[in-house]
């Protein structure tokens, strides 16, 4: 007999993320690295944990093996319970078949029975890309204070970023009487965030008859809003304030990074109000050497630097060896700068090996986009990576 | 073969005074984020010792927290796992750990009895809590079982400069095969290239619970004295040196300087650095360290969780340490949550746990005698 739970998150995490090519293809986007210590995931996670839910429905599908690993048991997160707690759903074969997620929608359609175990009368739906902190609690108060339907969160953006995300028109309180995915001409600057509050029993009506309709594409922003709004339903838009990054591209990849440094971070993981969990293992705690010079940086247990290191965003176990010069960079892990080498404006996934005096990408100013390096790439001594390459392997 | 491990933490009461008036030597924190007890239980998990009992002095309760379920050594399991042995007073061991006296290692090993009779493994590794190093216990226990041994002792080769041992520390001599022939406590006057033990045995779990029976029916009272000096012919005792950089804490000026040569790549080498053999210690969450612009570090080992503003040379920072801006920070260890306003000066300092240093403040000592700010100080 399972304990009641009055809101249960569902956490996509299945996606491929396609656009970070490099640096997803071995790995599903959400357990992408990010900030030093953190990957991705572990924002939408201890989230929930900082906001009271603690029963994260986590739904994978593409190379979910480092997820998987990752997350184990929900430790970290304080996810690790006797009821509840996060848990991994895979597509799985039923009494009727067996099938692949084929969108959003479908794969919550596929996982009913885990809400219903858990006899939950709201459902948190939120995707395992972006980068934030934000109380979901609130929100789901206000979606109760509303008396809504379904409640989604939107991001003020500028009227030109608009025609990059789903937009929501509203009345002045609030109500949602349009939704836009995309619009060439937008008449409204609230972006949906991808984050959803749904009535539980309202949401597995309008899935089941999503999941009959053999036309639907099953995805939350193409059909079960738009059909949800056309029937009426009460649909609320949740104002959210605050840092909000979808981090999909290589470029907003390297902006959130870079929001950790400064001297008032625009993103802040060491607020000790909202702490950001992740699961690390115990390194080594970092040297730096005599001949280091770092500046405006972030670096992790298990590094060592000897050479000169500015605006970067330093993983465990990098070693910047004498005479290496790093810059406006994201090293994720694990990775070794070879003595004299120089890297600029680039991403480098984990366990890269840069060999003696190579040089990769090339001054922030002057290039022309951020280079990036593929897991386990080794680049040989004295190479040259052109700035803006994409290598996944040599 | 069954390996079961026991770390002694209920020894060595008094040593460090300045920083175990409120905790157990074992969990001093060491090395910008471990504590003591971190490096012997590594080497137990590392040689896959799945069974371990940790004896404990009075003031345990930073160990307790810091070892948790044991789940960080992976050691939270449903079959052996961490046992904590708190302090017991029985029949067998009279000379009970809580009273003013000092427990000896006799008395020690008394309290862990129950353990052993308990014990189903073959063999018992016993390390003292403060013994910091990289040792294949492993490896150890296969040189005792070849050489059939009843208790092997690992001693270590040391150049001995006066004052650099205590009245606690032994010192050993062996044959040719490795027999040992003295096992006698350290006298001032003994100096130069010496054998001395760094308090890691081996024996078999059947010889130490016959042993430890044996002495508390005859009332013995010194291990030293009265339990090995009678046998030191009948029982086949025997000697492993160990050649890795080891440590064992006992004063401040110990700590300081056994701390300092952390600094050496050659030492954290051979400490973590070894493949196969992570040290491992509690999971915190902290967020990486912040090197600000205007930052200055060199020469520096630093955990995460640190804010640095200011300058910091040849220094050992701990997790969650602020560094203020104009600050200078030069050989000194700051632990966990110092914090230093702007503008202060510290040289030789070592700062125990969430002390405050405010603005403008100069503070400094040398490392022969460190100023030691106690837990939670303001300044």
């Amino acid at each position: 007999m399972h304990q009641k739970k009055e809101c249960v998150a569902m956490l996509l995490a299945g996606g491929q993320g396609s656009r970070l090519y490099a640096l997803t293809k071995k790995t599903a986007k959400p357990a992408v690295r990010f900030g030093g210590k953190y990957r991705i995931i572990d924002f939408p996670l201890s989230n929930c944990i900082n906001s009271g839910i603690d029963t994260v429905g986590v739904l994978t599908q593409y190379q979910p093996l480092v997820l998987n690993e990752y997350i184990g048991n929900g430790l970290p997160w304080d996810l690790d319970r006797n009821v509840g707690g996060v848990k991994i759903l895979p597509p799985y074969q039923g009494q009727n078949g067996a099938d692949w997620y084929k969108g959003t929608a479908n794969a919550i359609y596929q996982n009913m029975e885990f809400i219903d175990q858990y006899n939950a009368e709201y459902v948190l739906i939120l995707s395992g890309d972006h980068i934030y902190h934000m109380d979901y609690s609130k929100m789901l108060k206000f979606h109760k204070e509303q008396g809504a339907d379904c409640t989604i969160a939107v991001l003020e953006v500028t009227l030109e970023e608009a025609s990059r995300f789903g937009i929501m028109s509203t009345y002045e309180d609030g109500t949602i009487y349009k939704f836009t995915e995309k619009p060439k001409n937008p008449d409204s600057t609230k972006a949906s965030m991808g984050i959803y509050v749904f009535n539980k029993k309202k949401l597995f009506d309008y899935l089941v008859a999503d999941a009959a309709d053999p036309n639907s594409a099953n995805d939350f922003g193409k059909n079960i809003i738009p059909n949800m709004l056309a029937a009426g339903e009460k649909m609320m838009a949740y104002p959210f304030e605050g840092y909000w990054k979808d981090v999909g591209t290589i470029q907003s990849l390297w902006e959130a990074n870079m929001d950790l440094l400064g001297d008032v971070p625009v993103l802040n993981v060491s607020d000790e109000s909202w702490r950001i969990y992740s699961r690390h293992r115990a390194e080594q705690p970092q040297y730096v050497g005599k001949t280091a010079v770092i500046e405006n940086s972030s670096i992790t247990e298990g590094c060592e630097i000897h050479g000169t290191v500015k605006n970067c965003v330093l993983g465990s176990g990098v070693r910047v060896m004498y005479g290496a010069y790093v810059k406006d960079s994201v090293i994720m892990g694990n990775t070794v700068i070879g003595e004299g080498a120089t890297v600029n404006y680039a991403i480098l996934d984990e366990g890269v090996d840069i060999g003696a005096g190579a040089k990769i990408g090339a001054p922030r100013e002057s290039a022309t986009d951020i280079t990036v390096i593929g897991t386990g790439v080794k680049i040989p001594s004295g190479a040259t990576v052109a700035d803006g390459k994409m290598i996944s392997e040599l | 073969m069954n390996i079961a491990g026991l770390i002694l933490s209920n020894l060595n009461r008094g040593k460090l005074p300045e920083m175990t008036r409120r905790r157990i030597l074992s969990s001093v924190p060491f090395g910008c984020r471990y504590r003591l007890i971190d490096f012997p239980l590594s080497n137990m998990v590392n040689a896959g010792i799945t069974n371990i009992g940790i004896a404990t002095d009075l003031n345990y309760k930073s160990l307790l927290d810091h070892i948790g379920t044991g789940k960080d050594w992976d050691l939270a399991r449903r079959s052996g796992g961490i046992r904590m042995l708190p302090p017991l007073v029985s029949g067998y061991n009279p000379l009970v750990s809580y009273q003013p006296t000092f427990p000896t290692r006799l008395s020690a090993m008394m309290s862990t009895l129950d353990f052993v009779r308990n014990c189903a493994e073959d063999v018992i590794v016993l390390c003292d809590g403060n013994v910091i190093c990289n040792m294949d216990l492993g490896a150890l226990v296969e040189e005792h079982i070849a050489k059939d041994a009843d208790i092997t002792f690992v001693a270590q080769k040391i150049n001995v400069t006066p004052g650099m041992l205590d009245r606690d520390d032994v010192l050993v001599e062996n044959d040719e095969e490795g027999r040992l022939t003295s096992y006698a406590r350290a006298l001032p006057g003994d100096l130069g290239e010496r054998s001395v033990m760094i308090n890691v045995m081996v024996m078999k779990t059947s010889f130490m619970r016959n042993m430890l029976e044996n002495a508390a029916a005859h009332g013995a009272s010194s291990f030293d004295i009265d339990v090995l000096r009678p046998n030191l012919n009948r029982w086949k005792l025997y000697v492993s040196y160990f050649t890795g950089w080891c440590a064992q804490i006992n004063s401040m000026e110990t700590y300081f300087r056994r701390s300092m040569e952390l600094l050496d790549p050659d030492v954290r080498r051979d400490l973590f650095g070894q493949e196969g053999f992570p040290i491992l210690t509690k999971v915190r969450n902290s967020a990486p360290t912040k090197y600000m612009p205007g930052s200055k570090v060199t020469g520096s080992l630093i955990a995460d969780g640190c804010v640095i503003e200011g300058t910091v040379e040849n220094s050992i920072l701990f997790r969650g340490v602020r560094v203020g801006r104009g600050t200078v920070v030069r050989n000194s260890i700051l632990l966990q949550g110092t914090y230093t306003g702007d503008n202060v000066t510290l040289q030789g300092v070592v700062a125990d746990k969430n002390v405050t240093i405010r603005d403008g403040r100069t503070l400094a000592g040398h490392e022969t005698m460190p100023f030691y700010i106690e837990k939670g100080a303001s300044v």
